[in-house]
């Protein structure tokens, strides 16, 4: 796009260039404009809207009416008629820091287990064998069907009564009592690991395919007359290489099943054990008659989501910097 | 030696394949079976009843569902790409200010989390009368395919060779042309890449769907999925529910299939070079 | 068939005195249970042979939970698209100003209806909604497994403990593997707090929040109450009952896999139903009582009414389906087909609902004696408060924390939710 203004530089005269420029500068807006008002209508009054709504004590059935009340949403102290001071909002809300502790611990554990087995199928694609093709379109399988509908499939092969895993399970003698999956509070969260772990592992084997489809192979070639075994290969020379590419990866799987909330909806509903921010905030605007509060934490989601893009561009660019 | 290693090799293919599918293969399996069959866990087909599929074709509103989907997912694909293509050539060919800031704020509408517009979008699309109607998912679906849909497709014009919208200038070529005579024919496979991708993200959309419509009739498919229970006789009619999640899946897998070789480098232009 | 529709619409106007001149389409949601819709789409197809208009069903989850935040946003979004909503005895309160008020409307048949859910339905002197049905839970027990043991009917929760363990041993030695003692509605949502407050309340531990507004939960009767329910799962309760509601406790329950169930009358007529493995098997009782100070039997009130959006674009019409479907006639009809017990008095002696549907008549002090969820004191946060407590609860029963560190936690979050008052 730099060459794009050079060429014409050179190619066209200077008096009908600027001229030209001009008219270009004038049609990029008007190209852009259509998209721009969408995106503005759909995303960016919306988001000024909920902002606003966190700072009001509006409710669902009478939004006109609500009224400005500053940080009460966030934090307020309130006093009892027995006069004792209580508290009260979303920053010493323990129910919201439990969906918060929920959604970090889902988060880190899905996208951790996602990487290392998106890297071990990624490597496994990436070696030549017969039907390899086929593996590539089975791993596709679990990531084009609909969070929603991989939920119900799950739910069913997790029922206690008649759920195939435990069915499974218990012919093989690893457990000995058909386990409740998405009702005890020990197995609700794997539950729900389970299910993502299993829809989102070819999505990450697919970008770190491609990432290693990039390395020459030479320079596996020269690793090996070095001498060295596969798994010295695989820390010294492969994993450097597609280190951006991973970095990458696990930044937009981070940042995406931090907003987790379909999955969690219908698999475990009103559960404790894996209630999400995205779920609390739901569940106060609609549910509950607390759609300021819900927009409260809906802000908070905003903002910590918005601090972790930047600080993982920030590191992102930092790190892809010195990879190079 | 060898042998072991190429043994312990193909087992771990196996292991990878059968827990990618063995999901959807026991959903199809359950949805062949009815009655009394399905509380009992099989791990073959045994009984081979249609019932489940003629119920949900012929009780209730599925059909209409699919269309919901399909009208819904159709058009948010055609606005997307419309919108996506005229905005990805100003932003990828002409150079003018802020557009590196446009870019990074586009990038990020796509890191929004959904719930952080939902309170203002709910009350957006009641105050335009929107609420219960397809509009109101297709105008709320653009939150996502938009930035997804011009990100990839600037990166796609960008690297296009420069010689042949040179020759359209010199030729006196409006910017609507070169658009749509010049880099049109050739944005073929990324149409089809973004669109496809855009397709699957509005036909899975779940929270949306099921905040910004209440009747049957103006449900989606995944909506109807989730709330379809309890109007049995005795228990949550898995089979029906089977039913309706392999229909819906199917098309999703073979598209997915015949175009994966298009897929890859979509998910790979929209991941990798973010 | 146009001839045909105007004609019925003539003569529909000529019997229902406020009948709409021109037919009209209308749609009814509703979530219920059973074979619920399935009675009443009979009863709607009743009265489009009656009136020419068209009623469609908007079906939902049998959650009550779910059904009630579709419903509230619905109605936020004034959705003009549902014209009668089926509601739980507690929404009133919460939903009462997005609803037509029916006083002036139906004064001529609420004479009909027993005056304590008519009042449970009226908010600031307006009745928004009309009952279709009330409902008082009961204890459903295997009459053939309890003769056959020698056991006799528990009155109390210890005993319906013991005779459930002794009679759940002995079927499994027999070679019934999977038989369990006590089903019942575990999951987190609306119908836990309906569960847990029957133990607490039969334990004598007050009713969560007293009708005066106090906050009663944090005590050890409550806490004691729920332990009890606590010890039940994994041993005479299956541990999925942690994510039961009322039609999973009834599957296991009509496939002959346990020996007693606490579940509301409608699951009595599809017990006896012909596909049903306990059909003549079994018989019903009171819930049991706790031990302690105050001890008693509780049973919580429940109940399903009809009420009308402020939204809909034929509120007439919507009216008259709302009378319609809460006619002696039409909840006679329902009685018969689903032993939902009905909001009409005379129907409690009538001889074809005794003959077929025994429960009825028996059930009639059981549910005037029931305990209401303090929907009334604590208003439009009803809905919090409910799932506060059944949270508190789930988390016990899922090895979370002990009771009484649940409730006591519980009282300190519904006191800052009840602030300067409710």
């Amino acid at each position: 796009m730099a060459q794009a203004g050079l060429t014409l530089e050179i190619a066209v005269p200077s008096a009908r260039r600027s001229q030209l420029m001009r008219q270009r500068a004038r049609s990029a807006w008007l190209f852009l404009a259509p998209m721009l008002v969408v995106l503005a209508a759909v995303a960016g009054w919306p988001l000024m809207r909920t902002i606003y709504f966190s700072f009001t004590d509006a409710s669902l059935a009478d939004l006109e009416a609500a009224r400005w009340i500053g940080f009460a949403n966030y934090f307020s102290v309130l006093q009892l008629p027995s006069g004792r001071d209580i508290y009260d909002g979303l920053l010493v809300d323990p129910v919201w820091w439990r969906a918060v502790w929920n959604t970090v611990r889902f988060t880190v554990i899905s996208v951790t287990c996602e990487t290392i087995l998106g890297t071990i199928v990624a490597l496994v694609l990436n070696t030549e064998f017969r039907g390899r093709g086929i593996v590539r379109a089975a791993i596709l399988v679990p990531w084009a069907i609909p969070t929603i509908v991989s939920a119900k499939m799950w739910q069913w092969m997790l029922n206690d009564q008649f759920g195939i895993l435990n069915d499974i399970l218990l012919r093989l003698g690893l457990i000995s009592t058909k386990i409740a999956w998405t009702a005890s509070a020990d197995t609700a969260m794997i539950a729900v690991l389970i299910v993502d772990i299993w829809k989102t592992t070819p999505f990450m084997a697919l970008l770190i395919l491609a990432a290693l489809q990039m390395i020459p192979t030479e320079i596996h070639e020269v690793a090996k007359l070095d001498g060295a075994n596969p798994w010295q290969v695989f820390w010294k020379v492969t994993l450097p290489l597609i280190r951006p590419a991973l970095m990458v990866a696990v930044i937009f799987r981070g940042l995406d099943a931090f907003r987790i909330f379909d999955l969690i909806y219908v698999l475990t509903p009103n559960n404790v054990q894996t209630k999400s921010m995205s779920v609390f905030a739901r569940e106060n605007l609609f549910e509950f008659d607390k759609f300021a509060y819900g927009s409260a934490a809906s802000t908070l989601l905003f903002i910590i989501l918005g601090s972790l893009t930047i600080l993982f561009m920030w590191v992102g660019r930092v790190k892809l910097g010195g990879g190079r | 030696m060898w042998i072991v290693r190429r043994a312990a090799f193909y087992l771990l293919v196996a292991a990878i394949v059968v827990i990618a599918v063995f999901p959807f293969y026991y959903a199809i399996i359950t949805s062949l079976k009815s009655g009394t069959a399905l509380f009992q866990v099989d791990y073959w087909p045994k009984t081979f009843s249609l019932s489940n599929y003629v119920t949900v074709f012929t009780v209730g509103t599925f059909p209409r569902n699919l269309l919901n989907s399909l009208f819904v997912s159709a058009a948010v694909v055609a606005i997307s790409l419309f919108l996506g293509v005229t905005a990805a050539y100003a932003l990828a060919r002409i150079r003018f200010r802020g557009r590196s800031l446009l870019l990074v704020t586009i990038l990020s509408v796509s890191m929004f989390p959904p719930l952080a517009v939902l309170a203002g979008l709910f009350e957006l699309i009641r105050a335009l009368g929107l609420y219960n109607s397809l509009f109101a998912l297709i105008f709320s679906y653009m939150i996502f395919t938009l930035p997804f849909t011009v990100w990839v497709l600037t990166t796609f014009v960008r690297d296009l060779p420069i010689e042949i919208e040179e020759a359209a200038i010199i030729d006196g070529a409006t910017p609507w042309i070169i658009i749509t005579r010049v880099f049109l024919p050739l944005m073929g496979p990324a149409l089809v890449t973004t669109g496809l991708l855009a397709f699957i993200g509005a036909w899975n959309e779940f929270l949306f769907a099921l905040t910004f419509t209440s009747n049957n009739e103006q449900r989606t498919v995944p909506v109807a999925i989730a709330l379809l229970s309890g109007n049995s006789q005795f228990e949550t009619p898995w089979g029906i529910i089977m039913a309706a999640s392999v229909i819906v899946t199917v098309p999703l897998v073979i598209l997915v299939l015949v175009f994966q070789r298009r897929i890859v480098p979509g998910l790979t232009a929209g991941g990798v070079k973010g | 068939m146009k001839l045909r529709r105007t004609f019925l619409a003539f003569a529909a106007g000529a019997m229902l005195a406020a009948g709409p001149a021109q037919a009209v389409d209308m749609a009814i949601v509703s979530g219920d249970t059973g074979n619920g819709l399935q009675v009443l789409r009979e009863i709607l197809d009743q009265f489009e042979e009656n009136t020419g208009n068209k009623v469609t069903i908007v079906p939902m989850p049998t959650s009550t939970t779910d059904q009630f935040g579709q419903y509230r946003l619905w109605l936020a979004a004034q959705n003009t698209d549902i014209d009668v909503y089926q509601t739980d005895v507690i929404w009133a309160p919460q939903l009462a100003n997005q609803l037509v008020d029916l006083t002036e409307a139906t004064r001529d048949v609420v004479g009909a209806h027993f005056p304590s859910i008519i009042e449970s339905q009226t908010v600031d002197g307006r009745l928004v909604a009309l009952p279709v049905f009330t409902d008082a839970p009961a204890l459903y027990y295997r009459k053939d497994l309890l003769d056959k043991y020698g056991a006799k009917v528990p009155t109390t929760w210890a005993e319906l403990t013991e005779t459930a363990k002794l009679v759940m041993d002995k079927e499994r030695e027999a070679g019934h593997t999977d038989m369990w003692g006590f089903v019942f509605q575990g999951n987190a949502y609306e119908g836990l707090t309906c569960n847990a407050l029957e133990w607490v309340k039969s334990n004598g531990g007050g009713q969560i929040i007293e009708p005066d507004g106090t906050i009663s939960i944090n005590n050890p009767q409550a806490a004691a109450a729920v332990e009890m329910a606590k010890g039940w799962v994994g041993t005479i309760s299956p541990p999925g009952v942690l994510a039961y509601q009322e039609e999973e406790a009834r599957g296991v329950w009509q496939t002959g896999n346990s020996v007693f169930m606490r579940n509301w009358p409608y699951a009595y007529s599809l017990s006896n139903g012909e596909d049903s493995a306990v059909k003549g098997k079994f018989d019903v009782t009171t819930l049991p009582a706790g031990s302690g100070e105050g001890a008693r039997s509780a049973a919580t009130l429940g109940g399903w009414n009809l009420a009308v959006s402020k939204y809909s674009n034929n509120p007439e019409a919507a009216i008259e389906l709302v009378k319609w479907i809460a006619s002696p006639e039409m909840q006679k009809y329902r009685t018969l087909r689903t032993s939902n017990l009905p909001t009409i008095q005379t129907l409690y002696d009538d001889a074809d609902v005794a003959r077929e549907q025994p429960i009825v008549p028996r059930w009639k002090d059981v549910f005037l004696n029931a305990v209401p969820r303090p929907s009334a004191p604590v208003k439009i946060k009803y809905n919090e408060v409910s799932s506060q407590f059944w949270t508190a609860v789930h988390k016990t029963m899922s090895g979370e924390g002990t009771a009484a560190d649940n409730l006591a936690e519980l009282e300190i979050s519904l006191t800052k939710l009840k602030g300067a008052g409710w």
